[in-house]
């Protein structure tokens, strides 16, 4: 099917919001726009970071997700109590997939759920006797934890326990840092919010802990790799592509993470941001407070990845310029190779993408790569910041939505009739029951990496796995086929 | 009186942050921009008026308090 056109789309957007009540639909056509990549700001178009409409499908987290889920929990070494009912943690456990090296149980932590599971009783009485009791038990049980971090549920801030002085005193007790998180579910519109609480809480009470001690050896190549999560190994084909060009990786944040490496982050050269949505807060503050720059970049597909590596490249010195230039001549072949065999299989292909954070950005490079194009993007949470860097990255009429609402996005799809999307568990198996190939862009489905020229491998064999899967010609009935003559299907049966 | 987050950017203009209104902007126009004295009226790039107090220059990049004049919408 053709592209759409400016109007097109600009009357797709005024049909879907028809059947709307009066009030929703003012506020959610806030929330549609047709892309036009000329505007320098994205405020002039759309309204992101809004309270979701009550009535409405959205698949927004909350502030808790952002903290345990995404900042805070894939730090391996530290446990991570979820502070609350006991179903926050359990159901969130492990699901998004931060791959760590480490024996679980022992110096590692990561897919383990601590949770203080919280009966009628702390409710009434409060918790804090509990949590105390708890920190002691974990430090009995798990002697080789590097630390506790404190992650509030909702009635942790409904109760008002003083989560902070438990801390205070366990961190005495214990004499390893203890970190109280205020990231209770109902704080704010969605994860994001956890996000920026959860990087508060860094600053206030990680970042400082090595301040005034020299005695880490510094080199002038010592960088950051900060909001890589390590999804299906992410950070791990980054860290490589840094590391060969001649760059020191002293910390990955989070995602493979230890605190010691967070501690020694004021130390480094140049933060490199990836996810800026979850960590632009705390590269902001270490640039203020310890003068280390930062800059965005993107390893998702060989064109990106050779404009990110020169990007970081141009901040150092000619040895790591050449660095740059003789990593990305190294993996020439390689890409090469995976976009000579999958592009004739995915040319011309469109998607439409629907996820959080950085990616409904980042994989536009890697798409556009393997010859395909992206025709609606939009984010769970993100600001308009995120959308003043997606306008550019997007083709001109293309759909932008935030915070899409489940009826939205399903009419958009029928009508735009992408060939691929990538989206959340919540939306997969919707769309693959309306036989459009889907890929879980949150965790890969279960997949990668797909950071770095490995990952892009892996990447583009995964689109391809899917989108030319034998099995989406069959999801269709014999009798609702386009191609059959309904009287002649009548007549053979 | 939002705080503002102001650094200099590679070309050496003035980079103006509200974090709480995702406000990320060049500033056109700073009313005193000299060493001795910084401040008074900044026009933004998208018409947006804030008022610093005026003082030394601080070292950026840092955070300020500032005064909201004009939103730049008519």
């Amino acid at each position: 099917m053709a592209a759409l056109t400016r109007e097109e789309t600009e009357a797709l957007i005024q049909e879907v919001l028809e059947v709307y009540p009066e009030a929703a639909k003012k506020d959610r056509a806030k929330h549609l726009a047709v892309n036009d990549p000329t505007l320098e700001k994205s405020n002039k178009c759309i309204t992101s970071n809004r309270k979701s409409l009550p009535g409405v499908m959205t698949v927004r987290g909350c502030a808790y997700a952002g903290s345990k889920g995404v900042v805070w929990g894939p730090i391996k070494d530290m446990i991570h109590i979820s502070h609350g009912p006991v179903g926050c943690g359990q159901y969130s456990r492990a699901g998004r997939r931060n791959y760590y090296v480490g024996t679980t149980g022992v110096n590692a932590f990561g897919t383990m759920n601590f949770t203080s599971d919280f009966q009628e009783k702390d409710i009434v009485f409060g918790g804090d006797k509990k949590l105390a009791k708890i920190m002691l038990e974990i430090e009995e049980l798990f002697p080789l934890n590097k630390g506790i971090s404190i992650q509030s549920e909702c009635p942790i801030g409904l109760i008002g326990d003083d989560i902070e002085a438990v801390a205070k005193k366990a961190s005495k007790a214990i004499d390893k840092p203890v970190v109280p998180v205020r990231c209770e579910g109902f704080r704010g519109v969605s994860q994001s919010l956890g996000h920026h609480i959860a990087n508060d809480a860094i600053r206030d009470w990680v970042l400082e802990n090595r301040d005034g001690d020299e005695s880490f050896p510094t080199t002038p190549y010592d960088v950051a790799v900060i909001g890589d999560y390590n999804i299906g190994g992410d950070a791990w084909s980054s860290r490589t592509l840094l590391e060969e060009m001649g760059l020191r990786v002293v910390a990955q944040w989070s995602g493979d993470g230890t605190i010691a490496e967070m501690e020694k982050t004021p130390k480094v050269k140049l933060n490199l941001i990836h996810c800026y949505r979850s960590m632009n807060y705390i590269a902001r503050h270490m640039e203020e407070k310890y003068k280390i720059p930062w800059i965005e970049y993107n390893f998702f597909g060989p064109t990106k990845i050779a404009e990110s590596l020169r990007k970081i490249a141009a901040l150092f010195d000619e040895t790591i310029q050449a660095g740059a230039e003789r990593v990305i001549e190294r993996y020439k072949a390689e890409y090469e190779a995976v976009i000579a065999k999958y592009k004739p299989r995915l040319q011309g292909k469109r998607v439409m993408l629907y996820v959080g954070g950085l990616r409904p950005r980042h994989v536009i490079g890697a798409y556009e790569d393997l010859g395909m194009e992206v025709v609606g993007t939009g984010y769970e949470f993100g600001h308009n910041d995120d959308y003043d860097r997606t306008i550019k990255e997007m083709g001109n009429a293309t759909l932008i939505y935030d915070d899409v609402t489940g009826y939205e996005f399903e009419e958009f799809v029928k009508r735009v009739k992408p060939d691929l999307i990538g989206s959340g568990i919540k939306e997969k198996y919707i769309f693959q029951k309306m036989g459009i190939p889907f890929r879980q862009m949150h965790s890969w489905d279960y997949s990668g990496p797909y950071h770095g020229y490995d990952g892009f491998a892996i990447f583009a064999r995964d689109m391809d796995m899917t989108l030319n899967n034998p099995c989406w010609k069959q999801v269709q009935v014999p009798w609702k086929k386009a191609d059959n003559d309904p009287i002649a299907v009548a007549a053979s049966a | 009186m939002p705080s503002v987050m102001l650094k200099k950017n590679a070309e050496g203009k003035l980079i103006f942050y509200v974090p709480k209104k995702d406000l990320e902007e060049i500033a056109e126009t700073v009313e005193f921009d000299s060493p001795e004295l910084w401040g008074g009226e900044v026009l933004l790039s998208d018409g947006s008026k804030y008022y610093f107090e005026p003082q030394a220059q601080p070292d950026f990049p840092v955070t300020l308090r500032a005064k909201r004049l004009d939103s730049g919408e008519e």
